[in-house]
């Protein structure tokens, strides 16, 4: 009983965060400028951070984690270097 | 699936809804960001998957993690607090950043009274705008000369740094 409702969520989880990430998706191939392109790139890790902890909770594996965490701090990263891209031209003065 | 079969009814009801509840309300901040118009309404969508989506997805993965270790699993909470930290200072990054360029083109997005204000010099140099005003102090007559020529010629400079 209790597998076949975690077995539901779980999978409802996966589902609707893979939509989600498709979503992001088609926001960086259509977005009109430069800047809806970097917020959908943050929209894309964030979502596949969470379809990567659902997975992992889905097959009992602890590597799933690890890759959502690297993923967590990349993001921040990333999202920060382009944003100071855009406003400056250059990344690092 | 075997992973799943011995885990009692209660934590897997408190589970399913924490998964549940964050998977939908990330499902529906990318609904929004897809599809709401104007950028500075879509910065506010995946806002939605960055509290309680991931909330609820993290409350959930201690909760059966939890569970398998037979003791309190905190792992999660590093994430949790790494989101919840640097979110707000990307989208406050990123929206300046819009800000700025849809300035610098006079964008007719902005409203008109934020179009025409001086651009936001925070995150600037402070020397050029302080070195452009002492200078009509010192000679009256060349004031708008200097100006005008000071602002046509900083435009383009600028729109090439937005492009």
């Amino acid at each position: 009983m209790s597998a076949t409702i975690l077995t539901f969520a779980l999978s409802y989880a996966q589902f609707a965060l893979a939509l989600a990430a498709c979503l992001a998706g088609t926001r960086i191939v259509k977005g009109p400028r430069a800047q809806d392109r970097v917020l959908a790139l943050d929209t894309l890790y964030l979502t596949v951070m969470l379809l990567f902890l659902v997975t992992g909770m889905r097959l009992g594996s602890i590597f799933f984690f690890e890759a959502a965490m690297v993923i967590a701090v990349m993001g921040f990263v990333a999202t920060v270097a382009l944003a100071k891209f855009l406003f400056r031209g250059e990344v690092i003065e | 699936m075997n992973a799943l079969d011995n885990i009692p009814l209660w934590i897997a009801i408190l589970a399913s809804f924490f998964v549940v509840l964050g998977a939908t309300l990330t499902l529906i901040g990318a609904l929004g960001f897809a599809r709401l118009e104007r950028f500075y309404d879509r910065i506010h969508a995946p806002t939605l998957g960055t509290s309680w989506g991931t909330g609820g997805i993290i409350i959930a993965s201690a909760i059966l993690a939890s569970h398998f270790e037979g003791r309190f699993i905190f792992h999660e909470l590093v994430i949790g607090f790494c989101v919840m930290v640097t979110i707000p200072v990307t989208l406050m990054l990123l929206g300046r950043a819009a800000l700025h360029r849809d300035r610098a083109e006079n964008s007719p997005i902005l409203p008109p009274e934020m179009r025409d204000g001086p651009i936001d010099t925070t995150l600037e140099d402070p020397s050029e705008d302080t070195q452009e005003q002492e200078d009509p102090e010192t000679s009256e007559i060349p004031v708008t000369t200097a100006q005008g020529t000071v602002s046509a010629e900083k435009s383009p400079d600028e729109e090439k740094k937005g492009e």
